[in-house]
């Protein structure tokens, strides 16, 4: 693996495979013990630098940093681009002061965790926790890891993506990853959601949800902010609901054996209606928690795995 | 003073000598002795009449932690230029006389180069109200060149009235062309590469909208339109186009955009952030061969200085803009002559003599090296070459795209009414 995890393109077939794997192992590692601490970043520091609020991804990466044994720390760096703050930069430099390891950032900025990682303020690795409309590599690593798990393997199934993947960084990495895996991604978006050029993305696109999804082994709702409608990106929420919701007709036509996942969090009523969410081949919840083991996973190949 | 050049090769001609003397070139021929005159020798160098920039950013007044008249002209002479256009989005806007006259006086002061300011179009450049526009014309700098550069005349009634207006004293509207609209938040040229980036688009349709409207009002009021940093090959060709039919339109395109691509956005390093946007290799063709066949009348560097500070972060964040007088001539070597699509004459044209008309300072600027003429010239070594490095540039700024590269040619020395601001490529 590289040094740093900024891109689902960072990770080649056998890096993803290495990945998904050593997260299978720190499930049965830690599912099940009463003692649920591995000591194997014991002594390391692994900073969570959040310039945007995420309690979910933030709680998942300490916990997963924890299980292994490692100091954490969590700096939040609020601002904005309006409001600049503290600059990355000097940011990067006290983290780098303190002695940090490991920075996990979450940034509202495209390409942030990429100038931490090569403008030479820092020497440790920086894992991308979600920055701007860019990527969200670990997004994609648990949901291919829970992909794995109901579904066996993801090469050669089809998935389905849902929603906002103009803004999206979830449907970026997921896109790469699962490509990279063998997967036939079909993104569904009215076309105003779609990025300029993503005919030459590994997937195929489609305006027409019905047609997709008789065939999806999976489907995965993206979500979709009510305020779009505002610029013009879709007339109503309940017009982009009534063409691009998953609700209880539409999940009616995928096959029995597909499973709904969802990166939260959810509007509910807007991309996804409640009955669906809750039903039991939603695999949101489980989502949540294989995030952990994917992330602890990550922390481990890229801090202890083959790089002393 | 009088200066004696010995053996220049006038646009790329054969060796000859220059004597200047009192502002002016006193004589052009073989062998011609001076007694008095100091001697310099241009064995292998070229001469070119010194070139004039139409689209320069000097900062002053309000960002004198960029750049000043002072340091900005002086990057002007170091890059061969003995007239640069001062655009007018300074702090306070240059809208009125008394700015206009302010920044004229401090070029004039420090002395390496004719400044030329450009007046805003609309106050403070709001885009809302007429700029006293024949208030600066009559000021001591005498503005032709109006722009709300920076921003875009995007009402089309006001740059309709604003075409019309400069009519009365032969001016000219200079547009930054770029819908507002269609460009809010927009980070870098839309396609496939910003898709991937996740970086907001600047898509080439909202360039080409304004060009083909500007062209259309200009030829329907009769009036004179520039087009700044053309970008886009839908761009020249609407341009083209417009020419063809005799519309009163010219338009330049910067070194930047005749050297570089939008791959570079995809180190996420604001130093290749700019605006517009650089684009794709197709319309950096098209850019050269605009300017090679003369639809694209002039090389203009949009030389925008940003402190360390406003680079040294997030992609998002960081301001608009490169630095581009010092390596401008270079550039443009190395994309234009090197590759054959332009002669030394055609340099000298594109970078001197148009510029110069567009902006009416060719009284002075953009002369032929003739007898008689005003002594603005610069000698250059084409042979040499540099790797860029930033702390050298005479600029406060930093902000090269071209840091570690390695360029083609070397200003020499320059000349402004026949005294020397640079000489041995150094500040005279
Ligand atoms: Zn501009």
């Amino acid at each position: 693996m590289k040094d740093h995890l900024l891109s689902a393109a960072d990770l080649s077939r056998d890096d993803a495979i290495l990945v998904l794997d050593t997260s299978a192992e720190m499930a049965q590692l830690t599912e099940g013990r009463s003692v649920k601490k591995l000591p194997t970043l014991r002594g390391r520091a692994v900073v969570n630098l959040f310039f945007e609020d995420s309690t979910r991804t933030r709680t998942s990466f300490e916990l997963a940093a924890k299980r292994l044994s490692a100091d954490v720390v969590n700096f939040s760096a609020k601002g904005s681009s309006v409001s600049k703050g503290e600059s990355l930069k000097d940011t990067a430099l006290t983290l780098e002061a303190m002695g940090a390891d490991c920075v996990v950032v979450r940034h509202w900025a495209s390409g942030a965790p990429h100038r931490l990682a090569y403008s030479g303020w820092i020497r440790s690795s920086v894992v991308n926790a979600g920055d701007g409309t860019h990527e969200h590599p670990t997004q994609a690593i648990l949901d291919a890891y829970t992909l794995r798990k109901h579904l066996g393997s993801v090469d050669g199934r089809r998935i389905t993506i849902v929603g906002d993947v103009l803004h999206s960084r979830v449907a970026r990495s997921n896109v790469l990853l699962l490509a990279t895996l063998g997967a036939e991604v079909t993104l569904v978006a009215p076309p105003t959601l779609l990025p300029v050029g993503v005919e030459h993305w590994p997937c195929q696109t489609s305006y027409d949800l019905d047609s997709v999804l008789v065939k999806a082994d999976a489907v995965m709702m993206l979500r979709v902010q009510r305020e779009r409608m505002n610029a013009a990106f879709f007339p109503s929420a309940r017009e982009y609901s009534r063409r691009y919701g998953l609700d209880a007709r539409r999940f009616a036509l995928l096959p029995d054996d597909a499973v709904v996942l969802h990166p939260g969090p959810m509007n509910r009523g807007m991309e996804i209606t409640a009955e669906v969410a809750d039903s039991d081949r939603s695999v949101i919840v489980e989502q949540v928690t294989n995030g952990v083991y994917v992330r602890m996973a990550v922390l481990y190949l890229l801090l202890a795995g083959g790089r002393e | 003073m009088s200066w004696l050049i010995r053996g220049a090769r006038v646009l790329g001609g054969e060796p000859t000598d220059l004597l200047l003397d009192d502002e002016r070139i006193a004589d052009v021929g073989r062998r011609i002795s001076s007694r008095g005159a100091t001697v310099t020798d241009a064995d292998g160098l070229l001469a070119l009449p010194g070139l004039v920039d139409l689209h320069t950013h000097l900062r002053e007044p309000g960002r004198e932690d960029a750049e000043t008249v002072e340091t900005g002209t002086q990057a002007a002479a170091l890059g061969g230029f003995t007239a640069v256009h001062a655009m007018a989005n300074t702090d306070p806007v240059a809208d009125t006389a008394g700015v206009v006259e302010q920044v004229w006086r401090l070029g004039r002061e420090a002395g390496y180069a004719d400044v030329r300011p450009v007046g805003a179009v609309t106050m403070d450049l709001a885009g809302e109200r007429l700029a006293e526009l024949g208030a600066m014309t009559d000021s001591a700098a005498t503005v032709r060149v109006f722009s709300d550069d920076g921003r875009c005349v995007s009402d089309a009634v006001l740059m309709r009235r604003a075409l019309e207006y400069v009519k009365a004293f032969d001016g000219v509207i200079a547009q930054h062309a770029q819908e507002p609209r269609l460009t809010e938040g927009a980070q870098m040229n839309e396609g496939e590469l910003a898709g991937r980036l996740g970086l907001r688009g600047w898509p080439s349709v909202a360039e080409e909208a304004i060009v083909a409207r500007d062209v259309l009002l200009a030829a329907h009021v009769q009036s004179r339109l520039h087009v700044c940093h053309v970008s886009t090959r839908g761009s020249v060709e609407i341009i083209r186009l417009a020419k063809e039919r005799g519309f009163p339109v010219t338009a330049e395109v910067t070194p930047h955009h005749l050297a570089l691509t939008e791959d570079l956005a995809a180190t996420y390093d604001p130093r290749y952030k700019v605006n517009p946007p650089l684009r794709r290799a197709d319309d950096v063709a098209a850019l050269r061969v605009g300017l090679a066949d003369g639809t694209i009348d002039a090389v203009a560097t949009d030389h925008a200085p940003h402190p360390v500070e406003d680079k040294d972060c997030e992609w998002d964040a960081a301001a608009f803009g490169m630095l581009g007088l010092e390596t401008a001539l270079s550039v443009v070597q190395e994309t234009m002559v090197d590759t054959g699509l332009l002669d030394w004459a055609g340099v000298a044209d594109r970078m001197s003599a148009r510029p110069a008309r567009i902006g009416r300072c060719d009284g002075s600027h953009g002369r032929p090296l003739a007898a008689g003429e005003s002594a603005n010239l610069v000698l250059v070594d084409p042979a040499a070459s540099r790797v860029i490095d930033s702390r050298e540039l005479a600029s406060l700024s930093r902000n090269t795209p071209y840091e570690g590269m390695t360029l083609p040619g070397r200003v020499v020395a320059t000349f402004l009414r026949g005294r020397p601001t640079v000489l041995d490529g150094k500040l005279a």
